[in-house]
């Protein structure tokens, strides 16, 4: 089939349609089907492979299994806190409320956790969270989550069009959707979906950052796809930089090295062999952290005495810790620092509690990190900007579009901690599927239609990089842009430097007008790319315009130029993004903060 | 530390192919993917490969690397001499696609075919109580990140497409021992395992084992004894003995038979 | 065996598989370029020597006693025996050809059901496969489903008889410790312990190595405990389960180790009978 020739096209009616197959969208996915809607699932790559599977350390939910005295309203406080107070309240409240549910609803389907000696599901320990919470299985927890939903949704008998990817949402003239289009992968050609709910659950952004722990999928494609229907996204200058990624070899910079490592004791090291963490306790966190080497190794055998180690502080404060000993030039030889667990844990141990690192780095770095310390460095992890989205409903500003899981925003705050996405993505995911379902059996007969001509529009704007007379490459591209992010818009931020990234995206928006590709429609990644870095460049520009417009420092953004959080006036608004009238580019505008009612308020009085 | 790699890639579809040569810049702690990758952004952007993860935790990179069955993202270009070439075809069980990328469908079916987990109810306070031991046997098993190398590897399919309709693979048999060993569920899976997924068509050869990058012990842990479960069933002296006399083990005498599921969910586009 | 040519043409037998109309065109059998053949041949070469060997030696019906040493062919001597190895009688004195052909059955048919001797002579003599990812010769295939290899599920009736089999070679390796001091006033024998030939050693070992093959034996390992569901309520038998799976992880140098000791111990009795030597004693 050349580009050109439109080739035949496929189109379904469905009620609810999922884009995104990880967590968030199979639970989604599950929970309309149980609702009695018609539900179909579409995913860019094979079902089972969505970025869900990475996830290594656990599902944060306050079950109390290992310590009874654990409950919602604690890890609401701890989500709250380390979100530095931006976070949705309501959304914050749910989570905690249903993540234990949700948790125990995976071992129905099948999910096999680690036990405890009771023989219930244990639970770890992990930055943030002040009791060991984080339900998991090994190193390997998104692995087991994702196969069982994963399970689940093939046994219920859900429809999956795997390695179909979504380009465009439809809407009927009164603004609901009505549909969407997207294309096969494996054949090039268009698929149509008829149906008047839409519920967004494709990930993040990370690709947009060279040093990364997310795959190729991660290009915003929700994010846009929400802002070109119409939708708002919020909180978008909010980029988490995992602390510990690897910084050698070159080929997996950026892969994650999972915060159990020092959940289970692993600790922080310049070049000088100090263990700097200490010096990097914000006033924020001081009452309960450890300011002694002593009472920090004593917390991992008596939790309920001592304070809890400092490498144990939530991420954004760990990232910035390292990358300012990086810069004060104590860092490791491949511009990193040390996490040493080889000299604090036998090598039995380590073996059996992080399998999969020891592996990761065994094939990957030859690195044996039960007789050396690992080299590790800041690695782009996590969004917590996206849609803004109703928090009960999980609807946007367009009805009948919802978004859930890391492309949905509000619920992590400034900063989200380990463990509390994978609860996201059940508890929203499930809310979601519910009101998703719920809708549209009221909407009766009565259903949005697609209009064609749309459809045509959508499928020329696809095959448009086959038609372009130019003669950029999408690959070359995509680096610039990742360099750029990477350098100007990371982990510490600057106003000049942002202003720069944002001339940068506007000069490569203009080369991406150019881009060719080669080949035909049948598999073909230099086309599948062009498609992508559209969406890329548009969540790129979006961060860069947020992180320029918060003037503060807080969470996931840090700019040098305004060190101070500034709790009077950015603490109480959060800013939202959305398509600029021509369409080209994205505008700004601020809203202030849901206002927590006083009962849950009460839970922050002390500090 | 760089140099330049030789490499033959095999580029084609349904309708033929070949191994085209190219050469290119690599780097020290850089793996097969890492080439590949380079080869697609500056010399064939449209050569098709499939990946996600590039951490061997997803198991989409499957190929042929050398004749060998591996994870692309997990196979070190250091395992090799610098001079050597390193052929990359698809894998030769699946319906080729286009270059390294099969069609796995016949995975997804027979996944769809399989019954899954029936537990009884919850306890009384709403939790489910498992001892870690209990468990131990079926999370080796869920560590498979179903790559399919095991079931690309398995002559019954590889070398006998026509078996392909009455054969689960190894991957598959891991998911009824993980079932059949699971200490809450209420099925019985042998009459399944033997019948419809066709574990006597296994001859225990190994090689899924060989391939597979969890190092899940796939022939020893899962499918041999599923093996012998069947025997309980079929073909034991003693077992039958006992069961005349009334000797029943308790493990298997509460348990029902499962149904085979109903494939025919997972979409695949129209050729 | 199998060609040691892997860039060959495409044969017939492809065409069911890698060869066939869906899959990439790849054209030749297997694209491996290391000596996968090696194993295989190896399998081939000393299975075949053994069976040759083994044949001769059950066959022969003569030098496989030689007091106290019974050959492990032989053992139990339920034939017409030479005089001192029928230690359980002689029910099949009417049996015409060596007594080894009555029992050997059961070892026989034990290690040609143990699935790692399957494994190994299903590659090595049936070439299916020969080595992973080496298209096989066969145009169809159907495993273990139909007659004859459907027998292969008898392996467990075999194991519960090579219990017995691993019970008589130990009697044979405990009475190799005591030697016959002359007969009683009824013309019974008279036995006296404390004997220590280089025999008994090697009768030692083999049993040892016999035993290690026999209860890492995966049926064995199903029965201890692998067919339990709930470990945790069964503490003894999951310790068993536990001992077990270690020698089972073994279960292929057990099954070589074993079939060498026994042929050694046969070779040695065998010399020992025909006078080539005498045994060293150490007590
Ligand atoms: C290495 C790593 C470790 C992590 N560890 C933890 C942890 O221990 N605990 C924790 O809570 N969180 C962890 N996280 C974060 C968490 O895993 C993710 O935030 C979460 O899995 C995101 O899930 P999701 O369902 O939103 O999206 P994903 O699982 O990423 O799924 C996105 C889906 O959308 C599909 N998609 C995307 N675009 C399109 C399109 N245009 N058309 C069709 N389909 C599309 C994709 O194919 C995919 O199926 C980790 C993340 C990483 C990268
Ligand atoms: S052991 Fe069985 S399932 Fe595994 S590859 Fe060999 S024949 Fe296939
Ligand atoms: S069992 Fe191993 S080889 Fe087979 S699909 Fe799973 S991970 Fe891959
Ligand atoms: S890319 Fe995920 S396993 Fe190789
Ligand atoms: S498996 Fe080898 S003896 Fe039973």
């Amino acid at each position: 089939m050349s580009a050109s020739e439109q080739g035949g096209m496929e189109r379904h009616q469905y009620d609810v349609i999922v884009v995104g197959a990880g967590g968030a969208g199979l639970r989604a996915a599950i929970a309309a089907h149980d609702a009695g809607a018609k539900t179909a699932v579409v995913c860019k790559s094979l079902l089972g492979k969505a970025h869900t599977v990475m996830a290594e350390g656990g599902i944060a939910a306050a079950m109390g299994n290992r310590w009874p005295e654990d409950n919602w309203e604690v890890h609401f406080r701890d989500t709250m806190r380390g979100g530095k107070m931006l976070n949705n309240w309501r959304m914050a409240q749910l989570h905690a409320q249903e993540a234990p549910e949700r948790v125990q609803e995976l071992e129905d389907w099948g999910a096999l956790f680690d036990r405890t000696e009771d023989g219930l599901i244990s639970q770890r320990d992990f930055g943030g969270h002040k009791y060991a919470r984080l339900a998991h299985v090994g190193d390997r927890t998104g692995l087991e989550m994702i196969r069982t939903l994963q399970q689940r949704t093939v046994e219920l008998g859900i429809d999956v069009f795997m390695e179909c990817t979504v380009t465009d949402l439809f809407k009927d003239e009164s603004g609901a959707i009505s549909g969407a289009f997207g294309y096969w992968r494996e054949t090039g050609r268009f698929i149509q979906f008829d149906a008047p709910a839409v519920i967004l659950a494709t990930g993040g952004i990370g690709k947009s950052f060279k040093v990364t722990s997310n795959s190729w999928e991660y290009t915003g494609d929700g994010h846009a796809l929400a802002m070109r229907a119409g939708a708002a996204l919020i909180n978008m200058e909010f980029v988490q930089f995992h602390p510990t990624g690897m910084v050698w070899p070159p080929s997996v910079k950026g892969l994650l090295v999972t915060e159990s490592v020092r959940g289970d004791g692993g600790i922080l090291k310049n070049s000088e062999g100090k263990r700097f963490m200490f010096d990097y306790i914000p006033e924020f966190f001081k009452s309960e952290t450890a300011d002694t080497e002593e009472e920090a190794d004593a917390w991992y055998e008596d939790k309920k005495n001592n304070r809890r180690p400092p490498e144990l502080l939530p991420r954004d404060e760990v990232a910035r810790a390292i990358n300012s000993e990086i810069k004060a030039g104590r860092g490791s030889p491949h511009g990193g620092i040390f996490l040493d667990i080889a000299s604090r844990r036998t090598p039995e141990f380590i073996k059996k509690r992080l399998p999969s690192m020891y592996h990761q780095f065994k094939e990957l770095a030859d690195v044996d990190i039960t007789a050396e310390p690992m080299e590790i460095g800041p690695t782009c992890h996590y969004v917590m900007g996206g849609v803004e989205v109703d928090a009960d409903t999980q609807e946007s500003a367009v009805p009948g579009l919802y978004a859930v899981g890391e492309c949905s925003g509000g619920m992590h705050g400034s900063n989200r901690l380990g463990g509390n996405s994978l609860g996201d993505l059940l508890v929203f995911g499930k809310l979601a599927g519910e009101h998703a379902a719920k809708k549209v059996s009221g909407l009766g007969a009565n259903r949005p239609a697609v209009a064609p001509d749309d459809v045509a529009a959508a499928a020329t704007s696809a095959v448009a990089p086959f038609e372009v007379e130019g003669g950029e490459n999408p690959y070359a591209i995509q680096h610039d842009l990742q360099q750029a992010m990477n350098d100007l818009v990371g982990i510490i931020r600057e106003g000049a430097e942002l202003e720069q990234a944002l001339a940068d995206i506007e000069a490569l928006k203009e080369r991406a007008k150019q881009m060719v590709v080669e080949g035909h429609r049948q598999y073909n990644p230099g086309w599948h790319l062009a498609l992508d870095l559209r969406n890329m460049l548009i969540v790129s520009e979006s961060i860069a315009k947020a992180a320029l417009a918060r003037e503060e420092s807080r969470g996931g953004h840090t700019r040098n130029d305004f060190p101070k959080t500034d709790h009077e006036v950015w603490g109480k608004k959060n800013l939202v993004v959305t398509l600029n009238d021509s369409g080209d580019g994205v505008q700004l505008s601020e809203k202030p903060l849901p206002v927590m009612p006083d009962e849950l308020k009460k839970y922050f009085e002390e500090s | 530390m760089g140099y330049r790699l030789k490499m033959k890639l095999w580029r084609g579809d349904k309708s033929g192919g070949e191994l085209k040569d190219y050469e290119v810049d690599v780097s020290e702690g850089e793996v097969v993917l890492d080439a590949i990758h380079r080869v697609q952004a500056e010399q064939a952007g449209d050569l098709a490969v499939r990946w996600n993860c590039k951490a061997g935790k997803c198991g989409s990179c499957s190929a042929e690397i050398n004749g060998k069955p591996r994870l692309m993202c997990m196979c070190r270009l250091s395992d090799f001499e610098e001079d050597e070439t390193i052929t990359v075809t698809p894998m030769r069980t699946f319906p080729v696609v286009r270059d390294l990328v099969t069609d796995v469908t016949f995975n997804y079916e027979k996944a769809a075919e399989l019954p899954s987990f029936s537990p009884p109810p919850r306890d009384a306070d709403g939790k489910r109580r498992m001892a870690q031991v209990d468990v131990e046997r079926g999370q080796e098993f869920r560590k498979c990140i179903e790559c399919f190398l095991c079931q690309n590897v398995c002559h019954v399919v590889r070398d006998h497409e026509d078996n392909k309709p009455a054969f689960a693979g190894p991957r598959f048999f891991i998911r009824y021992a993980e079932l059949d060993m699971h200490p809450l569920d209420t099925n019985d899976r042998r009459e399944l395992a033997q019948g419809a997924a066709g574990i006597g068509m296994c001859n225990i050869t190994k090689c899924c084992t060989e391939v597979c990058p969890e190092g899940i012990k796939i022939t020893d842990n899962a499918i041999i004894p599923m093996k012998e479960r069947v025997v309980d069933k079929k073909y034991d002296p003693l077992v039958w003995l006992g069961s005349k006399i009334g000797i029943r083990n308790k493990d298997t005498e509460s348990r029902v038979p499962a149904k085979q599921g109903k494939a025919g969910h997972i979409k695949r586009p129209a050729h | 065996m199998a060609s040691t040519d892997a860039r060959e043409s495409t044969s017939g037998s492809m065409e069911a598989g890698v060869g066939g109309p869906t899959r990439a065109d790849v054209g030749v059998r297997t694209l491996r370029g290391d000596r996968w053949w090696l194993a295989p041949l190896t399998t081939f070469v000393v299975f075949f020597g053994f069976i040759v060997y083994a044949t001769f030696r059950a066959f022969a019906g003569k030098d496989y006693y030689s007091a106290p040493y019974l050959s492990p062919f032989y053992s139990p001597c339920l034939g017409d025996c030479v005089e001192g190895s029928s230690d359980f009688g002689q029910p099949f004195s009417w049996f015409p050809l060596s007594a080894a052909l009555i029992i050997l059955i059961f070892p026989l048919g034990f290690r040609m059901t143990c699935y790692y001797y399957r494994k190994a002579y299903y590659r090595a003599f049936w070439l299916s496969p020969p080595a992973c990812a080496v298209a096989e010769p066969h145009g169809s295939y159907s495993g273990e489903t139909r007659f004859p290899l459907i027998f292969q599920n008898m392996h467990r009736w075999f194991w519960y008889a090579a219990v017995a089999i691993g019970l008589i070679l130990t009697f044979d390796t405990v009475i190799s410790f005591r030697e016959q001091t002359g007969v009683d006033a009824s013309g019974h024998p008279t036995f006296e312990w404390g004997h220590m030939g280089l025999g008994s050693l090697l009768m030692v070992i083999n049993v040892v190595l016999i035993w290690a093959y026999t209860l890492g034996c995966h049926s064995c390992r199903h029965i201890m405990g692998g067919r339990l569901r709930h470990f945790s309520k069964h503490p003894v038998r999951y310790k068993l389960w536990t001992w077990i799976s270690k020698l089972n992880g073994n279960h292929a140098r057990y099954a070589w180790l074993s079939l060498f000791s026994i042929a050694l111990v046969d070779l040695y009795i065998w010399g020992l009978a025909a006078g080539w030597y005498d045994d060293p004693r150490f007590f």
